[in-house]
């Protein structure tokens, strides 16, 4: 946080505007979303436990905001951005211990990334829809 | 006092380093795990509570194991989500005094989010 200003400004490196888009990149872009998405999402969670804390009715305004198609839509979000983010941060701790460097490895975990998220939140979804019915 | 690492110039400014990013990295990290861990268990409790009655969920988050996963879920994440917060700011944010307003914006409403849902969770399990 120590920053002192330029004393020259010196031209800075060209990126999202000129590289072709990669997978690994597109991953890398998508982790930092799903995280400030999150963080917002958080608060959803929060309004929950509150709304459980506070009565059968603040209760009840809840489950039929988090029931309506809107609400769904944006659980349904919620539950990818988790599952994808967990697992874009599980490839975070592989390169931490210097593995999946290589460029084809590199590829393949972002596939896995992208791959595992989608599969994990419609089992996720369906698993919920089963014991709601 | 000679040190190799650092320019003249840096040692005249004495700004340096906040000193503060391995710790930030490593917490980052470490909560990063907490949240893999909660994160699974809050999906089974959320999973396990879908649909059902106001009363059922709220014996459900009066359980104390369930009540400690979640405020150990809310420590975690709040601590995580303000840490990375802070780094997507830092990025983009180039004016010095907007960039600490929102830095400190950021602290106020992860604490915030991180206590609402702490004492929501001791309510519903010590209010009976
Ligand atoms: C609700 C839960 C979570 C929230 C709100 C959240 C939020 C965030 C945010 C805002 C960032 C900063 C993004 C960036 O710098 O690009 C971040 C980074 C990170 N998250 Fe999460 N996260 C959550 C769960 C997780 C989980 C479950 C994992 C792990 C398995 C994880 C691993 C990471 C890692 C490793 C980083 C650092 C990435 C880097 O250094 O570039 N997060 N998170």
């Amino acid at each position: 946080m120590a920053d002192s200003p330029p004393r020259i400004m010196r031209p800075t490196s060209p990126h999202l505007q000129i590289y072709r888009p990669l997978i690994t990149m597109m991953m890398s872009i998508v982790h930092r979303i799903t995280g400030c998405a999150l963080y917002f999402g958080t608060a959803i969670l929060v309004w929950w436990l509150l709304a459980a804390a506070a009565s059968p009715s603040a209760y009840a305004t809840f489950s039929t905001v988090a029931g309506s198609w809107i609400g769904r839509l944006i659980l349904l979000g919620y539950t990818w951005a988790l599952l994808h983010h967990a697992l874009g941060g599980m490839r975070h701790f592989i390169w931490d211990m210097l593995h999946g460097f290589g460029p084809k490895e590199r590829v393949l975990l972002a596939k896995l990334t992208l791959g595992g998220s989608i599969t994990l939140t419609i089992v996720v979804w369906a698993i919920g829809l089963a014991i709601k019915s | 006092m000679h040190s190799p690492m650092r320019t003249p110039l840096g040692r005249v400014r004495g700004l340096g380093s906040a000193r503060s990013g391995t710790h930030h990295f490593f917490l980052q990290r470490l909560t990063a795990l907490g949240n893999l861990i909660l994160t699974v268990a809050f999906l089974i409790i959320v999973m396990s509570v879908l649909g059902e009655s106001y009363s059922t969920v709220h014996t459900t988050l009066a359980n104390p194991v369930v009540a400690v996963i979640m405020l150990l879920a809310l420590l975690s994440v709040t601590v995580h989500m303000r840490l990375g917060m802070q780094v997507v700011i830092e990025d983009y944010i180039h004016t010095e005094g907007m960039k600490v307003a929102l830095v400190i914006g950021n602290t106020f409403f992860t604490t915030v989010i991180g206590l609402a849902g702490a004492f929501a969770v001791l309510k519903i399990s010590l209010g009976g």
